[in-house]
């Protein structure tokens, strides 16, 4: 019914939204394009600003200098064990946390929503959870990047609500009918039934220890265990504070421009490759959130 | 609901008179004990790194030695404290942690609201669906490399921007060795990488408006400008009150992670705020009790404005988290 009887004010409104919305999504994507295209281009080319949009003399020279450093590919295995270790005790320990708090029956309920919901609004700080590591004896353990995050409330919150309102609670009593305990509903039926939920927090999670720094920075001093982030801060960030005191370009650092490029991008790819996939998840995550929040 | 799981045989002991009532609570514990199972591990992790923390706070007020422990070491009072307060950074922080979270406001608050009005108004769902994809997409990228990006951007020498400033006539900016142009590339490269984010929250609060609403407005003659400003935009109005409480009860904490990879000594002027302050006292320093006392007031004051600001919503908008 729309669009039959529309002025030509209106066509006009949405001719300018859309013209907007193209600059803006122009806007979003043009430093991305440009850091892809200089890590392909002539580093020459790159210092001396010729790459506006696409690669100027195309070479992988920057991408096998970046393959070529042993401690980049330690790094990334690092991160990709953290990664998937990180992840895994995360979307168990939140499910395990959130089912029995979607269970209205389940006695004590309030009393642990309580207690976890308190941390969202008050927390000991940085410092005093520091010393708990230490004293722990987590300093310069993989455990310390793995273990102090290992449950967000509001990630336990979206998962308890997707319980609540997407498994049946027929389906439930029906198991326990037929002789299952807890244990083996929460297995058998809540979990298999749960992979779009699964798949936003393991994106969630996962993407949050892809892109992790401070932590190991915070508890990590043996660089055999850094991971991604923290060389690519060496990188990116540490080495460019020479670039401030002007002087000549040396052909070092002209390399180094599109090895920095380069690094952003094999840094990147993986989540950049995942994310088309899980979009219809994602979105679903942050609504379910909505609806709490 | 609330026996749905119980057996029609314990249903039948349950309404038996006269059941003592810690029996009771017994029996309920005990008919839960498989939930229990599940969920003690991550009660267990909450106590430990949630909450001993917050037991551990309390060398704030005392002077912390490692050797006599968090119990051990003798009280203070609120010697930590006073000393911050007193100290020539203390204003400079407390300005800096407000500058920089009103002008995020301000610019990054109201971004993504028109950007998902402006989706809204797209009915090409190809088109739509591009603009989404392209503007979420900066979300997922580290902050690591999102500064990688600025600092190569912005290079006086060798980055794109200054090269625009050179090609107009201009001379070439130290962007990030200037304390007057922290703030902005701060907040501007959030806008970028978050606005697209921040509006899936808002398109699903416009996704839920009841579809009868528009369809009893075009029957009246209502243009599309009158049912966005007389439709769209009121429905939208709870949802943006309660992120905006959430922002505004947010506004003395910094996501310090960011302003650390961007700040160096020449910006701590306008860069420095409460956390990354914490951490070069409590981390580089090691003087524990002194960080621990800043940390704690910053806890305290995010808090009481987080309470402060949703009972003012609850009273003015009758909108409120809780």
């Amino acid at each position: 019914m729309e669009g039959i009887n529309e002025t030509f004010g209106e066509k006009l409104f949405e001719a300018v939204i859309i013209a907007i919305l193209a600059i803006v999504c122009l806007l979003a994507a043009y430093p991305v394009i440009l850091v892809a295209s200089s890590s392909f281009s002539d580093p020459n080319a790159v210092i001396t600003n010729k790459v506006l949009l696409w690669p100027v003399n195309p070479t992988q020279k920057a991408y096998n200098m970046v393959f070529g450093h042993p401690e980049i590919w330690r790094c990334y295995g690092n991160t990709i064990m953290y990664t998937l270790l990180g992840t895994a005790i995360n979307v168990f320990l939140t499910a395990a946390g959130a089912y029995p708090l979607s269970r209205s029956d389940f006695c004590g309920r309030n009393f642990f929503m309580a207690i976890f919901i308190f941390t969202m609004f008050f927390s000991g700080g940085m410092i005093p959870s520091y010393l708990l590591v230490k004293n722990l004896g987590l300093l310069n353990s993989i455990w310390a990047l793995l273990i102090p995050g290992a449950v967000s409330t509001w990630n336990l919150i979206i998962m308890r609500t997707f319980f609540q309102n997407t498994i049946p609670a027929e389906l439930q009593e029906a198991a326990f009918v037929d002789g299952s305990n807890d244990l083996g509903v929460f297995f058998k039926i809540v979990l298999p039934l749960s992979t779009p939920i699964i798949a936003v927090m393991v994106l969630f999670y996962g993407v949050g220890h892809w892109n992790s720094w401070f932590s190991a920075l915070l508890y990590l001093s043996d660089r055999s265990k850094y991971p991604l982030q923290i060389i690519l801060r060496e990188i990116l960030i540490q080495s460019s504070t020479q670039d401030m005191s002007g002087g000549a370009i040396s052909d070092q650092e002209m390399i180094g421009e599109t090895i920095k490029y380069a690094t952003m991008v094999v840094a990147t790819l993986p989540i950049l490759c995942l994310y088309p996939f899980l979009q219809r998840y994602f979105v679903k995550g942050v609504m379910i959130g909505a609806i709490k929040g | 609901m609330a026996d749905g799981f119980a057996t029609p045989h314990e249903m039948q002991r349950m309404t038996k008179p006269n059941p003592s009532k810690r029996n009771e609570i017994m029996r309920s514990i005990y008919k839960s004990r498989y939930l229990y199972v599940l969920i003690i591990p991550v009660f267990i992790y909450y106590v430990i790194f949630q909450y001993v923390p917050m037991y551990g706070a309390q060398i704030a007020f005392k002077n912390f030695n490692p050797f006599q422990g968090i119990w051990g070491s003798p009280w203070v009072g609120f010697k930590y404290f006073t000393q911050f307060f007193e100290s020539v950074y203390f204003l400079r922080l407390i300005r800096n942690t407000l500058a920089i979270n009103i002008y995020n406001i301000v610019v990054g608050f109201p971004a993504p609201i028109l950007l998902a009005l402006m989706l809204n108004e797209v009915k090409n769902r190809v088109f739509k669906r591009t603009v989404q994809t392209v503007v979420y997409l900066p979300h997922f990228i580290s902050t690591v490399v999102i500064v990688g990006m600025l600092v190569s951007f912005l290079s006086p020498r060798s980055g794109i921007v200054n090269m625009v400033i050179k090609s107009l006539g201009g001379q070439p900016i130290q962007f990030l060795a200037q304390p007057g142009w922290f703030r902005s590339i701060y907040v501007w490269s959030g806008v970028w990488q978050e606005a697209g984010w921040g509006s899936i929250i808002y398109l699903a609060a416009l996704a839920g408006i009841d579809p009868s609403l528009y369809e009893a407005a075009v029957v009246d003659g209502a243009s599309r400008w009158k049912r966005l400003v007389h439709i769209t935009i009121p429905c939208l109005i709870p949802t943006i009150i309660i992120m905006l409480i959430l922002r505004m009860g947010g506004i003395f904490n910094v996501g310090f992670e960011k302003i650390m990879l961007m700040y160096n000594p020449v910006t701590y002027e306008t860069a420095d705020v409460i956390s990354t302050y914490v951490y070069r006292r409590g981390i580089l320093g090691a003087e524990y009790s002194f960080s621990t006392a800043i940390g704690l007031f910053n806890s305290v004051i995010n808090f009481v404005t987080l309470i402060t600001f949703n009972t003012i919503s609850r009273k003015v908008s009758e909108t409120s988290l809780w």
